[in-house]
């Protein structure tokens, strides 16, 4: 199950714009580990090479070592589709697949890698969408469309189609930022159990969701236009947020600059 | 500001309202203006009621601007001169396309029945009523049904590779050569499948020939309609996809088509529609017949359009009739997958309900 994931000297580039630069990290196993710095730093590239997404990007690449327990991500010979089944992402806008319903949406990882036994189905289903703390709210209408859901709860359905085909690790890009406070406390609920049971990543731009869901966070930031972002330094949550070893790091906590 | 400014309350009101035509007063000009085309129309001696009419729209064109511009002020001018315009333009655009209808249905029902439907021109005297095209629409079902059966899958495969992977020099040529594809007139596909098929290869006349021509006029259409569907699907339902690790071709297959399957349907439908009313390959390469002939690969066939043509030649009231007929059926055929379509659309379409 959760795994750790342990990051060396990571570069990625779009084309040949070098997008993050130089980035060496462990994320820890059960924890959640927040990403914060001001846009255009590089935290959703990086999140997005955790995956090998950043690839699926048009002239996107990368060099260095990704290490998910003792397998090198980028290792030659690795499937990028098998990575991805083993590293789960949700978005940042919650984007359930419009021609199935929501029972469907769920199954859609499973039933798309053709990998499942159809008893089984809907017993993954049911646990999926109760990890997600979806299950009481469309428990009667699975088979409605899953674009149907409001917007805090298309999140959650997309969190319960990550979940549901076990990954190790779940990243997630923002998934907060296009919903209201009320399902924002609840996906963040939500985190909190997950962690029980994946390692979780999550990029954010609101500082006080960092210091409520995660136990480390990362900051990222960027020397200037078109330079690559970098990390700055990366802790325990309390210490970033109380006492950051770095002084760039203090001016972005408390608004001194951005 | 406002305070200093005005003093007298009835002016401040006035500064948002402006004098304005009646609601009735477009109607008003209308019939003003169409009685206008009539009379100067009659004066000048004009007999057809197309010029009056065009007459009257000049007229009511020029009125709403002039009426406007007196008094509404130049900015509601404006607007009721596009507005105007935008009707005049409308109606040109209807009339043709209704008076062609009503023709068509006028002429068409003298001779369409169900012995029109199931019989075929064997035996009959040109000159005499009776027989009816059987023969020419299993011909064009067949030719249309094979060309789609070439082009749909061919298309359908060219629009994903041009979308999904590709990149860089082969996809701009493929792209290119499509728009070339494109502006080919039938004719010179029908030359194409004549020179390669039947005087190189040495086949025969038959419906396939006319399919294969078919199937190029079709091709560049339906990878043209497809491309566009497969553009709007979002790439977040793509990402969402590999994200779950799903391979690349699966994810086209079972969430990229799926979502954008009711507008490729209703591109090759009209594609479908666009090729059914062709005669010039069908001419060169199935021959036309005048008896049934259900096998598509031998022997010459005909086909609605072909049989028009045919029947019009002939030149007489009964080959006129016909004519007509076989035009209602093919404007029926074309109309119905329209509606198909249509429906197909609205059935696949994403839903949203809650």
């Amino acid at each position: 199950m959760a795994k750790r994931i342990d990051v060396s000297g990571l570069t990625a580039y779009y084309g040949s714009h070098k997008a993050i630069e130089d980035i060496s990290m462990t994320v820890e196993p059960r924890s959640v580990t927040a990403f914060i710095g001001p846009s255009g730093c590089g935290k959703s590239t990086f999140l997005r090479t955790l995956n090998r997404m950043h690839e699926v990007t048009p002239g996107g690449r990368v060099e260095g070592k990704v290490m998910l327990d003792d397998e090198n991500l980028y290792g030659s010979g690795v499937d990028p589709v098998s990575v991805r089944r083993t590293v789960g992402m949700v978005f940042q806008r919650p984007n359930p697949f419009p021609t199935m319903s929501i029972f469907e949406n769920v199954a859609a990882g499973l039933k798309l890698n053709g990998s499942y036994k159809k008893n089984e189905l809907e017993g993954v289903v049911e646990k999926s969408l109760k990890g997600a703390n979806l299950w009481n709210e469309v428990k009667d209408r699975l088979n409605k469309p899953g674009a149907g859901l409001s917007g805090g709860q298309q999140q959650r359905l997309c969190i319960a189609r990550a979940i549901a085909v076990e990954p190790d690790v779940l990243l997630m890009d923002e998934p907060c930022s296009a919903l209201d406070p009320i399902s924002t406390l609840a996906i963040e609920d939500l985190i909190g159990e997950l962690k029980e049971r994946f390692t979780i990543v999550i990029v954010t731009h609101n500082m006080q969701q960092a210091a409520r869901v995660s136990d480390r966070t990362a900051f990222f930031n960027l020397a200037g236009v078109g330079q690559p972002g970098k990390l700055i330094e990366i802790d325990e949550t309390e210490r970033i947020f109380s006492n950051p070893s770095v002084q760039a790091t203090e001016d972005y906590i408390s608004g001194r600059f951005g | 500001m406002s305070t200093v400014v005005d003093k007298n309350p009835a002016r401040r009101a006035s500064s948002l309202q402006q004098a304005r035509l009646p609601g009735w007063a477009p109607y008003a000009l209308v019939v003003v203006s169409v009685a206008l085309g009539a009379g100067i129309g009659t004066a000048l001696g004009m007999g057809n009621p197309f010029q009056m009419g065009l007459l009257a729209a000049l007229v009511f064109i020029i009125a709403s601007y002039a009426l406007g511009a007196v008094v509404e002020g130049s900015r509601q001018a404006r607007n009721r001169l596009a507005t105007s315009l935008v009707w005049v333009c409308f109606l040109l655009a209807v009339v043709p396309l209704l008076s062609l209808i009503w023709e068509t249905v006028d002429r068409g029902r003298t001779v369409l029945d169900g012995y029109f439907l199931s019989h075929s021109m064997e035996g009959v005297q040109t000159i005499l009523p009776g027989g009816g095209a059987y023969h020419a629409i299993i011909g064009t079902l067949e030719q249309v049904g094979l060309a789609a059966l070439i082009a749909v899958p061919i298309g359908l495969l060219t629009a994903i590779y041009l979308v999904e992977y590709g990149r860089g020099r082969l996809a701009k040529a493929v792209t290119f050569f499509v728009d070339v594809m494109t502006g080919i007139p039938s004719i010179v596909a029908g030359l194409f499948i004549l020179s390669f098929w039947i005087i190189i290869l040495g086949f025969s006349y038959s419906g396939f020939a006319g399919a294969m021509a078919l199937a190029i006029l079709m091709m560049p259409i339906v990878v043209r309609s497809t491309e566009e569907m497969l553009k709007l699907v979002p790439d977040e339902l793509r990402e969402a996809s590999l994200a779950l690790g799903v391979p690349k071709w699966r994810t086209i297959l079972k969430v990229v088509l799926p979502t954008a399957i009711g507008g490729i349907t209703t591109g090759v439908m009209l594609a479908v529609a666009r090729i059914a009313g062709e005669s010039a390959p069908i001419v060169l390469l199935v021959f036309g017949a005048t008896g049934i002939n259900n096998n598509p690969f031998e022997g010459a066939q005909s086909s609605l359009p072909y049989y028009i043509y045919e029947q019009w030649q002939l030149g007489n009231e009964a080959s006129f009739n016909r004519a007509w007929a076989a035009a209602l059926v093919l404007i029926a055929f074309v109309m119905i997958l329209n509606l198909v379509a249509r429906g197909i659309a609205r059935w696949k379409a994403p839903k949203s309900g809650r």
